[in-house]
């Protein structure tokens, strides 16, 4: 029964995964393409859920569903009115695109064959706050800073971008 | 015996749900009596006096109005994301229930990542809202839905960093460690900014007065559910009052000791100081005016976040000095 229950969940999220995937590539209205990529991304922390990081899957929401999709619907506030009729798909943007994306799943597929995977009942660190606390602040500090480091520098662009306003525009 | 313990978790989980629903369902119609008779008493009125004792199932009878109405759908709205917007706005609210210890043992999961569970679907709030204000195709709707983007983008931000510093003294996500820490003395006496800075955010989060500009009748109708009417006007409602059970029961978990108290049982002591802060709340709507818009976003930009965070370094400082 649980078993079931188990396998169907499972089934559910990456159907939300793949389904909110495609919205967001395939759909003509510019906000429906955020909304499935917010789906896609709740599919996502549905799988982190899935592999007993709660954690992860948590912070996936909270970041991405919460904080990103938001600040991407803004950026639309601040883009061409949607009533305007959107122009005709490039199709070599598209194949550019298709050709991106195929590269970056084959290296993906084959980093997920390369890896020796070890199943959860034999896995011994848990994926828990205090575990991901400790890689951070230890063995992954100089990347952890340069992220922060990274971030930083968006937000002094975004501030030197906004800061003639409107008018001077 | 593994399955006795699967079936019995299953059945926890289902009574959990029916709990939740009649707890949620009987809270909003209490709140919404409440609320009439603080505001009514307020301005030196009665409110609702004729249905029951002193009006007590007013609700009711307006519950029932509202399931009889008719659904109406305007031709102009952007259909799929109108129908889903108040399914997506009263989901989350549910599953924060999942964690929130109402006493010693009255909890449906006891998580280690407790208070993030709430947070981070507190955040699909936000994208509900963008959701309802967008597909309704009214300008009023639209505003109401980027004012209240706005808000509670900005107003997360300090909500987020006063809990930290709580969190910080606790070394624990988990809800009922917190309660557990506040043994000797409520973190509303050791965190008393803290505390204030909490309630002005979590009144900007639930959308309520005096930062209610998302649904300014005077200004935008009724901001982004304008164009929602009958029980899916209802479920924004539920949510609403829903959300202001989750933030006050936040409150009661971090700085008022949660379920403890001395004679009466948990379980009541955790619904008194729930009610205290919503009654707080209430007190705020009917005294205070509406800010402007500026001001709302000044407020939390240049006064909370850095008072917010000004209190996290000196809690850290404090707990490493100790």
């Amino acid at each position: 029964m649980s078993l079931l229950i188990a396998s169907l969940s499972f089934y559910l999220v990456v159907a939300a995964t793949v389904v909110g995937a495609v919205i967001a590539v395939a759909a003509r209205n510019i906000f429906h393409n955020v909304l499935g990529l917010a789906l896609s991304l709740i599919g996502v922390a549905g799988l982190f859920l899935y592999l007993n990081s709660p954690f992860v899957a948590l912070m996936q929401i909270l970041i991405y569903v919460g904080a990103i999709t938001i600040a991407i619907c803004f950026a639309i506030m601040l883009s061409q009115p949607l009533y305007l009729p959107a122009p005709p798909r490039n199709p070599l943007k598209i194949q550019g695109a298709a050709f991106g994306a195929g590269l970056v799943f084959i290296f993906l597929g084959l980093l997920t064959r390369q890896t020796l995977w070890t199943p959860a009942a034999e896995r011994v660190n848990d994926w828990s706050i205090t575990t991901i606390g400790h890689y951070l602040l230890n063995q992954y500090v100089v990347i952890f800073e340069l992220i922060s480091l990274l971030l930083l520098v968006a937000m002094l662009g975004a501030i030197v971008t906004a800061r003639g306003g409107r008018g001077s525009a | 015996m593994a399955t006795t313990v699967q079936s019995v978790s299953i059945f926890g989980m289902i009574a959990g749900l029916i709990g939740v629903m009649a707890l949620v369902a009987v809270n909003a119609l209490f709140l919404i009596w409440m609320e009439r008779k603080v505001s009514a008493h307020m301005q030196l009125r009665p409110g609702p006096m004729e249905v029951g004792w002193h009006g007590a199932i007013q609700t009711i009878a307006d519950a029932l109005k509202l399931l009889g109405k008719e659904l109406i759908t305007p031709r102009e709205v952007d259909r799929p994301v109108y129908l889903a917007a108040p399914i997506v706005i009263f989901l989350p609210v549910l599953v924060s229930f999942l964690v929130i210890p109402f006493s010693q043992n009255l909890i449906i999961r006891d998580m280690n990542v407790g208070v993030l569970l709430i947070l981070s679907f507190a955040a699909l709030t936000v994208l509900a809202i963008l959701m309802a204000g967008w597909a309704s195709n009214n300008k009023y709707a639209v505003f109401g839905a980027i004012r209240s983007v706005a808000q509670n983008v900005a107003y997360e931000i300090p909500l987020l960093i006063t809990l930290m510093s709580v969190i910080l003294m606790v070394g624990s996500f988990r809800l009922t460690d917190i309660v557990a820490a506040q043994s000797r003395v409520w973190f509303i006496l050791v965190q008393p900014v803290a505390f204030i800075l909490y309630i002005i955010c979590a009144t900007a989060e639930t959308n309520r007065a005096p930062f209610d500009l998302p649904e300014a009748e005077s200004e935008l109708v009724a901001g982004f559910h304008t164009e929602y009417s009958g029980m899916r006007f209802a479920l924004f409602f539920l949510a609403e009052y829903t959300n202001m059970f989750i933030v006050a029961a936040l409150a009661t978990i971090f700085f008022l000791g949660g379920w403890r108290g001395p004679f009466l049982p948990g379980v009541i002591w955790f619904l008194i100081k729930v009610y205290a802060i919503i009654f707080l709340i209430m007190w705020f709507r009917w005294t205070f005016p509406r800010v402007r818009f500026d001001q709302l976003i000044t407020l939390s930009w240049k006064i909370l976040i850095p008072l917010s965070l000004a209190n996290l370094i000196i809690t850290a400082f404090v707990l490493k000095l100790v």
